[in-house]
């Protein structure tokens, strides 16, 4: 028998060609592209949740002399400040541009006396500022009174966490977490509820005007979360028409946010429902019949089962969605804290970045929980629709169909009715007190909050990111999927694409703030610039374009590849030629995906935008902050317009394309 | 046949390993100038992972590979010469058939026109002249396998490689294209290696096939080498039919029950244990022993059941020597009219010293 194991030597490797360089370089690019937009600045972030900032004021020792000139004893600052009691623990901790005055250690001290100071280190990291000039020395320096009001101390920086400490032993942060987690329970339980009877309705009964209410339920995707807020505060604000339905209870808080969240999580929750519902077998529910299982019995044991995983998909994405959501708690929480808000709040508010970094930290947690479960539920569910058989055959019933239409009836006013309210508020003179028409709210360069230029920005922003976000996914999603060799190398890059989805928006927004603010990173250039807004909306969102671009390549065969360089012609040209046109109907997904998410998202940009590149969405939020809501609202719609726009386009070259394309597709 | 094309491919103790699992052990092949090859062999054999390496799609892990004097053993695919087709014909969906048949051409400097007349040439080759304006996919199964060939052919490569070429077709029109593939090979003399696992498509398109199992070469020869005198009880087993027996091997003859058979087999170790083939066609059907005068390797049988198959009788056997183990025989219609052969006839059955084929048991 010839002996079976492999005979020892060096395994055979192929020469590169010029493809297989093109290729790689390729890949380095995008994969380059990811970790700059992605795993650096979030490195940053984790790495900036752990640092601390504070005086020590044991580096630092002082002598004074008396009015001959003789110096008195040398005493360390912390001894002094330990006497004389100056400052607290709480003041001792600064951020990194903290500064403590050295002459508040000496209560007698006047700049005018004769005199004289003499400081040292004790270590050799003491950094303290004499003006401008940073001093770090264990010699001692004397110094006039004159001089030595001019001396700050400077904190000292080290690593633990001591912030999450912090953060956690404050009892304000703290109810945060609890706010967030019961927001986006009950919005959870509401959403998947209303979406589940709503789907239910699309893929299990007969009624009519289907198409119109799917319409509907996409609806709240082409505006901004925080829109549905703005619509609340007319409806049931101190100025609300529908003010004492509330019964005394304030829109301002965890009803608006919940009613909201339902809102704009509505439709991410149904397409999920609806897609397990839409794989049901008709056989499992004609054995069901033949068992004479009522049509209760049958629900529970064929239906709910059969939809689980889309049902827990659903959860996991709408829990995510609501607690990392920033726009709505701001525009309607009122005084109720959130974790998004926290973050805002320490960064913008406060300018403690790194505490906002420990929030983000904390935020990333149930995204990245959900994100788990959601990719093995996925994994399920795709194993289900394989072994789809025959799909399921509505039969009419009467008074079930009626049912189901006054459900979806019900659910497409809610949701109709949110945006009509905007729009109605947007046109009215002053509301409540003048409901005459004018177009007065829509002149947006009266009032703050970027004007016109805010709205060209965001189509700018928009354009962009959906022009260069498409390339870069697509070609990216190309890389991963038909690339032979260097199996490695594409299980990183997979991993990298696949990470943008547990990254709430807010998170991203703040690591690119530690990141690219960094006067170190030769990067920091795009810092306020358009370029920087594009590149962390792409990535943003970069995963379900991604996803949506290996979907449509694993339908192509896996063998043009090698018969294009059997005919010895280069990828690029299979790509161009055949891969891209093929999967011309999902490019144009990914694109407009792109395109109406650059338009309405907040969350990473209200961190990243600056005075000539402030965007519609965050001028939303800004008017909205300033009190000019109708202008808020007037701008919310400029966005739904210009969406809806959008998909209007999208949907007619899409058929063009299809007709096109029919030719070579059927027969 | 006799003589010998000079060698155009040659494959020197080439491996292959995906992580732990060795899929090719020490592979050794010559194949000649224009011959056709079939690698045949049952699914998971290897057959495919060998032609990806003599592509240089997948690598092999150890050994060489020459063509046409060269070794492109590491040469990436672009700088390998072959043509390649695929179960899935992978014809570029939106590319009208002449496009796809043109995709090896253009960029290549060469003049439109040139390249007009080229596909149109191939074209008529493949005997598609007229469907040059549609799209793949309006085309039916063999027409878009012809298409796939025609495409590989463009660029006249000095090997064409042929993955499973037609089974995804049915089986009227894979018999057809059978025929029409091996005469374009042979009016166009390019090397061929053609991957398959239907013995009869091997048998009726190779020059040579090599059967392969479990990742080694169980033996290469012309089809009726193959099949007249295969190596192992695996191919003897895998192509066509074979009764089997197990016993031993002493002097030139082995034993079953009370007769003993002469056998030619030579080199089987003496008292091996052994498995005895006989094809059913190699049976020869006696009245009775006493009938038989002067036959060797004779078995008293009865005939237990016969089906028609239009150009022989399928005949099961039973014979005592053989216990409960039914014989398998195919009786030309002559014989069984001549003989007027009856189920539940008492009858013998010869096996011819030189159809006896004995092979050692495997350790
Ligand atoms: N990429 C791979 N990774 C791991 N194992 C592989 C890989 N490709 C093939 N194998 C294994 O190598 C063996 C040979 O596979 P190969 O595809 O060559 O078989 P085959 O003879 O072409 O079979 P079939 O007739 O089914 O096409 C099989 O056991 C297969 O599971
Ligand atoms: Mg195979």
């Amino acid at each position: 028998m010839s002996d079976t194991n492999l005979p020892s030597g060096p395994n055979v490797t192929l020469k590169l060609d010029r493809d297989g360089i093109i290729k790689r370089a390729f890949m380095a690019v995008i994969a380059l592209y990811l970790i700059v937009a992605l795993a650096l600045p979030l490195y940053a972030m984790l790495s900036k949740s752990f640092v601390t900032y504070s005086f020590d004021l044991d580096r630092y020792e002082f002598q004074v002399s008396d009015d001959a000139g003789t110096f008195g004893p040398a005493q360390s600052a912390a001894a002094i400040n330990e006497q004389l009691a100056v400052f607290s623990d709480g003041q001792l901790r600064t951020s990194s541009d903290g500064r403590l005055s050295a002459t508040a250690l000496f209560p007698d001290f006047s700049f005018r006396s004769s005199l004289k100071y003499r400081m040292r280190g004790t270590e050799e990291d003491a950094p303290y500022l004499v003006g401008l000039d940073l001093q770090n020395t264990t010699e001692w320096q004397e110094y006039d009174s004159n001089t030595f009001r001019r001396i700050n101390l400077r904190p000292v920086k080290s690593v633990g966490v001591q912030n999450y400490f912090e953060y956690f032993s404050n009892p304000a942060m703290f109810s945060s977490i609890q706010n967030s987690v019961f927001i986006a329970l009950v919005s959870t339980v509401l959403t998947v509820g209303a979406a589940f009877g709503f789907a239910y309705a699309l893929n299990r009964s007969v009624m009519r005007f289907k198409g119109f209410f799917k319409l509907v339920a996409m609806m709240p995707i082409l505006v901004p979360s925080l829109l549905p807020g703005i619509a609340l505060i007319y409806l049931f604000g101190n100025q609300g028409m529908l003010k004492s339905v509330l019964m005394g209870h304030s829109i301002y808080g965890p009803i608006g946010i919940v009613i909201g969240s339902v809102f704009f999580t509505f439709p991410h929750a149904m397409l999920i429902i609806s897609t397990a519902l839409s794989i049901a077998d008709q056989r499992q529910y004609e054995a069901a019949e033949s068992l004479r299982a009522s049509r209760w019995r049958t629900f529970w044991t064929v239906t709910i089962p059969g939809a689980r995983y889309g049902l827990i998909s659903a959860a996991f994405v709408t829990f995510t969605l609501v607690i990392t959501d920033f726009g709505l708690p701001k525009v309607i929480g009122g005084q109720y804290n959130v974790l998004a808000i926290d973050i805002y709040k320490q960064v913008i508010g406060q300018q403690n970045f790194e505490m906002g970094a420990v929030v983000s930290v904390i935020l990333l947690i149930p995204a990245v929980l959900a994100f788990i479960v959601d990719r093995q539920v996925q994994k399920k569910q795709v194993s289900l629709l394989s072994a789809r058989s025959v799909p399921y055959q509505p039969k009419v019933n009467k008074q079930f169909d009626m049912l189901c239409l006054l459900w979806c009836g019900a659910m497409a006013m809610f949701i109709v009715g949110l945006i009509l309210v905007c729009q109605y508020a947007a046109l009215v003179q002053f509301w409540p007190y003048d409901l005459s028409l004018s177009l007065k709210n829509y002149d947006f360069n009266r009032t703050d909050g970027g004007g016109w230029a805010a709205y060209t920005n965001s189509i700018k922003l928009a354009l962009m990111t959906a022009v260069f976000g498409t390339v870069i996914v697509f070609t990216g999603a190309y890389m991963v999927e038909k690339i032979d060799g260097l199996k490695a190398g594409r299980g990183v890059f997979q991993f990298l694409a696949m990470l943008p989805m547990a990254v709430p928006g807010m998170v991203l927004g703040l690591a690119y703030i530690f990141f690219f603010n960094d006067p170190a990173n030769p990067l920091n250039a795009i810092y306020g610039t358009m370029t920087i807004l594009v590149v962390s909306t792409v990535t943003h969102f970069y995963t379900v374009g991604h996803l949506t671009a290996l979907t449509a390549l694993k339908q192509i065969d896996g063998e043009f590849e090698p018969v294009a360089s059997s005919l010895r012609q280069p990828f690029y040209r299979l790509f161009v030629r055949v891969t891209v046109p093929v999967c011309l109907p999902a490019i144009l997904d990914i694109s407009i995906y792109l395109f109406v998410n650059a338009m309405t998202t907040v969350s990473a940009v209200v961190f990243l935008y600056s005075t000539h590149t402030a965007l519609a969405s965050v001028a939303v939020l800004n008017m909205d902050d300033a009190g000019d809501i109708a202008p808020a609202a007037a701008m919310g719609m400029m966005i739904f317009y210009t969406n809806a726009g959008a998909r209007l386009l999208h949907m007619l070259a899409s058929r063009r394309i299809l007709r096109k394309t029919q030719s070579w597709r059927g027969r | 046949m006799s003589n010998k094309p000079e060698s155009y491919l040659q494959i020197k103790e080439l491996w292959k390993a995906f992580g732990e699992f060795v899929a090719l052990k020490d592979i050794n092949l010559d194949i000649g100038k224009g011959e056709f090859i079939c690698f045949l062999g049952p699914s998971g054999c290897g057959k495919t992972t060998l032609l990806r390496a003599v592509a240089g799609l997948d690598p092999q892990t150890r050994g060489q590979i020459f063509q046409g004097g060269q070794d492109v053993s590491n040469l990436p695919t672009s700088k390998r010469d072959y043509g390649i087709v695929f179960q899935s014909y992978a014809l570029f969906p939106n590319l009208t058939v002449a496009r796809n048949v043109a995709f090896g051409l253009e960029n290549t400097g060469r003049p439109k026109a040139d390249i007009k007349a080229r596909v149109a040439e191939l074209l008529a080759l493949v005997g598609l002249p007229e469907q040059a304006e549609k799209y793949p996919a309006q085309l039916s199964g063999g027409q878009q396998q012809r298409i796939a060939l025609a495409r590989a052919l463009a660029i006249n490569p000095g090997l064409l490689l042929l993955d499973e070429p037609l089974s995804a077709l049915d089986a009227k029109v894979r018999v057809h294209l059978r025929h029409e593939i091996k005469e374009l090979q042979r009016k166009l003399g390019v090397t061929t290696i053609m991957v398959t696992h239907d013995q009869e498509e091997a048998l009726s398109m190779a020059d040579r096939i090599v059967v392969m199992n479990h990742g080694t070469v169980e033996q290469i020869g012309t089809p009726t080498e193959i099949y007249r005198a295969p190596a192992s009880l695996f191919v003897a087993d895998f192509i066509g039919e074979t009764n089997k027996v197990a016993t031993t091997y002493q002097n030139g003859r082995v034993t079953l029950g009370s007769v003993s058979l002469t056998t030619k087999m030579q080199g089987v170790a003496e008292g091996a244990a052994v498995t005895v083939a006989v094809r059913p066609e190699d049976v020869v059907p006696h009245l009775s022993t006493a009938a038989a005068a002067g036959a060797a390797n004779l078995l008293p049988a009865r005939l237990m059941d016969m089906e028609f198959l239009g150009s022989y009788w399928r005949c099961h056997l039973q014979s005592d020597i053989l216990g409960g183990q039914d014989l398998i025989a195919n009786f030309s219609i002559n014989a069984v009219r001549r003989l007027d052969l009856k189920p539940g006839l008492e009858m013998a059955v010869e096996l011819p010293a030189e159809r006896v084929l004995v092979f050692a048991e495997r350790a």
